[in-house]
């Protein structure tokens, strides 16, 4: 774990809010109208709202009142399901939890079983060095599309557009080293799937400098540009002791003022190698979560960066035959292997009995794993604590007292996730 | 790496508020009387030395069947997750609740955010939070009948999404 000094010399104040002297809204000469409470529903099929959420709100003219947010239409009954799947076949399922970065979900939950098994300490170095790679690509791919798609609901579809063929180049590399663009399913328990080659490192280094010059245009696009913040600005301000007491993380969280990322807090796999650092909002309103997600997309590249041309040769699979399948020759040939294979298939991997809280830095905030296993090959608990619920469930709190217009930004930059949110 | 709180915590609830307390693969944990549920969470928020003022996850456990539990032991736990931003220790802390009268005091005066959790809970193992202000379903639509995550809850078991009769509000 590393000190506090340690940390709060990587921390990063929002370096983009530029003062512009625009003119309040306040300072314009508009009368009041009369106006009486009404009913307003916002979804759950909404072109504003990615993600099935709804919400009702009551309004007063523009204004709004009283909010209420419903989630619960993507409920997939993943901890039913998880109950009854083996530790492995879980993997898919947590592909499907935040479905734009589902790189981060296999990472975090292959954590949390490898802790209950007391194998995460052994795990091969180049194993930790992928997870880390393939990780930060996931999180950037997440940071682009939250950017893009909120950006086009405000109007600047060229950001979308940039944005998504940015990550466009990413999922094409995703791709390549595990051969699907977003349910991955790369993870294992002990390992990856598949091994990473030298010429997709080169690869991958080679597309970053372009995901840095889209960034560039982005950041020219938007961070001075007026409509944007006037839509941006002080909108939707979500306090430091809101996001305690909610318990947010992640971008929102780290927009507040909050400095807490687990990846410096806690450091996992072999985060505390690389330099990076975090930033921290100051205003808690959307231009900061805006700011922190952009600053976090370079700080990724930095972390890739610098894995990429360190990472150690070796296995990428813990040797364990307890969670590893035995290679396909020895399964075709020998008796042994064949039982072994057949075994670890259908009755999964055996968790010895006991309880774990896993958490990671996933693209939203901290994605916890709290798995009470029973000493079988299937959990008897699964639990996912989805950083992006609370978030969620803050935006009954902040929008009140907003512009029926504020809550497309605002609702954009919560980066709410449908599938990770109702599960 | 936070033997402080369960210290701190056994210091000062000698009353038999902690039942249990331990450690295992690195998550420190304890078991608190469910009467004392809400004073030893807001002791663990405001003392200095623990300082849980992060609010993490809260869920429930349905321990029916489960080898390795005592059969004596209540059905449900409560299950909250707290962490400390300062400090940057965490602790888990367990509530049982019995089947036959499945609720504990809300922590909404203590933490707003928990809110939301102890509606999922409600809703997906049936524990009501006494005192909660609004303990809505959250994921499953309000006509759903029965609560799908506990464990005498069939997994193959459908129900047909039911006509909201007309005139009621939901």
């Amino acid at each position: 774990m590393s000190d506090s000094n340690d940390h709060d010399s990587h921390l990063v104040p929002p370096t983009r809010r530029v003062v512009l002297g625009f003119k309040d809204a306040e300072d314009l000469d508009v009368p009041d109208l009369p106006t009486e409470p009404l009913p307003l529903n916002m979804g759950p099929s909404h072109p504003a709202m990615h993600g099935t959420v709804r919400m009702v709100l009551e309004v007063e003219g523009e204004k709004i009142s009283t909010a209420d947010i419903q989630i619960g239409y993507l409920h997939r009954c993943f901890e039913k399901e998880s109950e009854a799947a083996t530790y492995t076949q879980i993997f898919p399922y947590t592909d499907r939890l935040n479905y734009i970065s589902p790189m981060l979900n296999n990472i975090g939950y292959a954590m949390a079983v490898e802790k209950l098994l007391g194998i995460s300490d052994e795990l091969p170095e180049r194993v930790k060095y992928i997870r880390v790679i393939v990780g930060e690509l996931a999180r950037i791919s997440d940071h682009l599309t939250c950017l893009g798609a909120s950006a086009m609901e405000l109007g600047a579809f060229t950001v979308f557009l940039y944005a998504l063929k940015a990550r466009e180049w990413l999922f094409e590399l995703l791709e390549e080293i595990c051969g699907a663009r977003l349910t991955v399913s790369y993870m294992r328990i002990g390992g990856v799937a598949a091994d990473m080659t030298e010429e997709w490192g080169a690869q991958l280094l080679a597309v970053l400098p372009r995901v840095r010059e889209v960034m560039s245009d982005i950041s020219k696009l938007l961070d001075r540009n007026r409509i944007f913040r006037d839509r941006m600005d002080g909108i939707g301000i979500i306090t430091k002791e809101d996001a305690l007491a909610y318990g947010i993380t992640g971008p929102v969280g780290r927009s507040t003022g909050l400095a807490y990322d687990v990846r410096k807090d806690h450091p996992y796999l072999v985060y505390d190698r690389f330099d990076f650092d975090v930033p921290v909002g100051s205003v808690g309103d959307n231009f900061d979560r805006y700011a922190v997600r952009v600053e976090e997309i370079l700080q990724s590249m930095r972390i890739i960066e610098q894995a990429v041309p360190t990472i150690p040769a070796g296995r990428f699979m813990h040797p364990d035959p307890r969670v590893t399948l035995p290679p396909k020759s020895e399964t075709y040939n020998s008796i042994e292997a064949m039982i072994a294979h057949f075994k670890l298939i259908m009755d999964g991997i055996h968790v010895p009995p006991g309880e774990i809280y896993s958490f990671t830095e996933a693209g939203n905030g901290e994605l916890g794993f709290y798995i009470v296993a029973d000493g079988t090959g299937r959990p008897w608990k699964c639990r996912v604590r989805p950083p992006c619920f609370p978030a969620t469930a803050v935006l009954g709190k902040v929008l009140p007292g907003l512009f029926i217009a504020d809550v497309v930004p605002t609702f954009g930059m919560i980066n709410m996730i449908g599938g990770e949110c109702d599960r | 790496m936070a033997q402080i709180v369960l210290d701190r915590l056994t210091a000062q609830f000698s009353g038999g508020e902690i039942i249990e307390v331990g450690s295992s693969r690195g998550n420190e944990w304890a078991r608190i009387k469910r009467e004392a549920w809400v004073t030893v969470c807001k002791f663990l928020r405001d003392d200095p030395a623990t300082k849980m003022d992060m609010f993490i996850d809260l869920t429930a456990v349905d321990r029916m069947g489960l080898r390795t539990f005592p059969e004596d032991a209540p059905r449900f736990d409560v299950v909250l997750h707290l962490y400390s931003v300062g400090h940057k220790h965490r602790v888990r802390l367990y509530c049982g609740v019995p089947e036959e009268d499945p609720s504990v005091d809300t922590l909404v005066s203590v933490w707003e955010g928990v809110n939301w959790f102890e509606r999922e809970a409600y809703d997906l193992y049936g524990v009501r939070f006494k005192g909660h202000p609004d303990l809505r379903r959250i994921l499953m639509y309000p006509e759903f009948v029965g609560h799908p995550l506990r464990k005498d809850y069939p997994k193959e078991k459908r129900q047909p999404l039911v006509r909201r009769q007309a005139g009621t509000r939901e």
